[in-house]
């Protein structure tokens, strides 16, 4: 009993928001990741292109709940989705025709394009703070749990509760269906193959029947869709906030590193190694260790490792380390 | 087929290419030979759309084709190989020789989701086709293995195949012998000729090796700091003054003559 008690408290409030904050990093980071591999760039400006995503999603979703238009119990959010992902795209394409593809021509360096999406970024900061405002915002609707601390309570006769959010839920499906998609899309399709053969060999592909930049459009499209994807999803789980957005970065570009740049396996392993530090470092495991030490030596301490404000901490640490022992990532990506 | 006039290609005050001018003849091999540092790889990449030239200019079949982009180049059938193999080394070497051909049905997003019944099709023809090549070059064995396992000389001949992937019109050869044993060089070999019988392919190869050179190319071209020095037969090159002084340089040719 004592020992189920602690894996439920465990689950309830390191595995499960792990795992779901795991996969927002992961489709995050699979954006960064597939940026440095194919555009040979470390692109600043992806939160913010998340934050843009969410906030159109947003504002459909918004237009959608004012026409009473429903998803039932799921989030009227996702129905919005589409309409999110097709904005970001129409952004992308043009940031790319008026901004990026004027420096590839000139065969910028790789350290001019991050500057030069470091203007992106604050353009885009201004345009989704100029439309949306810089506060909070509440879009989520539909039912709250799949499954409630109360009912779980009850149906198990445990101490402990566990809940299931459904944007939790929701999360997760959405992460694996996007990643089964693109891995798919990678590996099967010609479309994909020419896109690794791109960021394998550039020299090479250009001087085989790949049309770079049709690869370089599809690249910012599929990027669209990534951060589209997480951001709402980051959005519904949490709440939609920019400059949060802002400070994603930092935890997306760790597990890029961490997972290998260029790798789009080790980004996600890499989205996962950070969600899970962080949740595991700042958690205070009085409860856990309440149940599981034997009587008379439970902590009273809250037995936290860091605040919850140092969380963004845990993120540099881990981007040190890996940069100092390893710094082609766990899956031999292209190093920094 | 090919006419370079009076191109130049400076990186900085270093004249890499300087003022070089030159005729390739449809149907014909071509063997570019020079010492290390002559502009001969850096002629081939102002050819190819690599590098844009500093002066000069490029024509093919009449056309004028100075500064565009290798893969326009490659529509127009003109392809190249690398003195360093490239591959794409996560593909297989079948994959690899697929990867060639422009304007597959699969390369548009929508074929790629509602096209894709034409897309298999098309996939299938093209690995009979690699395959094919890849048995004519002795390689057949490879086909399932990533590229990037291969020897370097494998790695050759698969930087020849992908030119057999597309019906090319002309094919530089940067150094296809480098680093390539006996065996394997006469393989290339023999394939550079059937090639240029069979399908008439023009070829321009820069080789160190003068038994090669001299088993394949007609005329030859011989090439220092950044010109052109003297075309002809190989044994005309070789009888070439200024050649062996290029190649030798003047203080060994004095010392020849003083010894005789």
């Amino acid at each position: 009993m004592e020992f189920l008690n602690a894996f439920v408290a465990l689950s309830n409030y390191v595995l499960i928001p792990g795992i779901a904050y795991g996969s927002q990093l992961a489709l995050g980071a699979l954006g960064v990741t597939l940026i440095y591999g194919i555009l040979r760039f470390s692109n600043f400006a992806h939160g913010d292109t998340m934050a843009f995503g969410a906030m159109v999603t947003i504002l459909v979703t918004w237009w959608m709940q004012a026409q009473g238009i429903s998803f039932g119990v799921l989030p009227t959010a996702l129905l919005a989705l589409p309409f999110g992902i097709l904005g970001t795209m129409v952004l992308l394409v043009v940031t790319d025709r008026v901004v990026y593809r004027f420096y590839r021509q000139q065969k910028a360096k790789p350290v001019i394009l991050v500057i030069v999406s470091l203007g992106v970024m604050f353009i885009m900061n201004g345009i989704v703070r100029f439309i949306i405002g810089p506060d909070d915002q509440n879009f989520a609707d539909g039912a709250r749990f799949i499954i409630s601390a109360r009912d779980f309570k009850a149906w198990s006769g445990l101490d402990e509760g566990l809940a299931l959010r459904t944007s939790q839920g929701i999360t997760v499906i959405t992460a694996v269906v996007v990643v089964v998609a693109l891995f798919w899309f990678l590996n099967k399709t010609r479309t994909g193959k020419s896109m690794r053969a791109y960021s394998d060999n550039e020299d090479l592909a250009l001087l085989s029947g790949i049309n770079p930049e049709r690869v370089v459009t599809y690249t910012w499209l599929i990027i669209a869709a990534l951060t589209t994807v997480a951001g709402v999803l980051y959005g519904l789980d949490k709440s939609f906030k920019p400059f949060t957005y802002f400070q994603l970065l930092l935890p997306i570009f760790a597990a890029a590193i961490v997972g290998g740049l260029g790798s789009p396996l080790g980004a996600i392993a890499g989205g996962f190694v950070i969600a899970f530090s962080e949740v595991t470092i700042t958690y205070a495991w009085k409860k856990v260790l309440g149940y599981l030490m034997p009587e008379g030596l439970e902590p009273d301490g809250l037995v936290q490792l860091l605040s919850t404000d140092y969380k963004f901490a845990v993120s540099f640490v881990i981007l040190l380390i890996v940069l100092l022992f390893k710094p082609t990532g766990l899956f031999k990506g292209k190093s920094v | 087929m090919i006419v370079v006039e009076d191109v130049h290609k400076h990186f900085g005050g270093f004249h890499a290419v300087d003022g070089a001018s030159l005729t390739i003849a449809e149907g014909s091999i071509t063997g570019l030979i020079g010492p290390n540092g002559a502009g001969k790889t850096t002629l081939f990449n102002v050819i190819a759309g690599v590098l844009a030239p500093t002066s000069g200019k490029v024509t093919m079949a009449g056309e004028d084709i100075t500064g565009l982009p290798p893969h326009d180049l490659f529509h127009m059938g003109l392809l190249r190989t690398f003195q360093i193999a490239h591959e794409f080394s996560s593909m297989s070497c079948r994959e690899n020789l697929m990867m060639v051909p422009g304007g597959q049905s699969g390369e548009t997003l929508w074929n790629t989701w509602f096209g894709r019944k034409r897309i298999a099709n098309e996939e299938r023809a093209l690995a009979a086709k690699a395959d094919e090549v890849l048995e004519f070059l002795t390689i057949e064995h490879l086909a399932e293995q990533k590229a990037g396992q291969i020897s370097g000389g494998q790695k050759k001949l698969l930087e020849l195949g992908r030119t057999m992937m597309v019906d090319a019109r002309i094919v530089f050869l940067d150094e296809v012998g480098a680093g390539v044993n006996r065996t394997l060089l006469n393989t290339i070999g023999d394939a550079i000729l059937r090639l240029n019988k069979e399908r008439g392919y023009t070829f321009v190869v820069i080789e160190h090796d003068m038994d090669f050179i001299g088993r394949l190319c007609d005329p030859v071209i011989c090439m220092a700091e950044g010109r052109v020095l003297a075309e002809g037969t190989l044994d005309e090159i070789k009888a070439n003054e200024q050649v062996i002084e290029a190649y030798l340089g003047t203080g060994l040719k004095n010392k020849n003559k003083v010894g005789a």
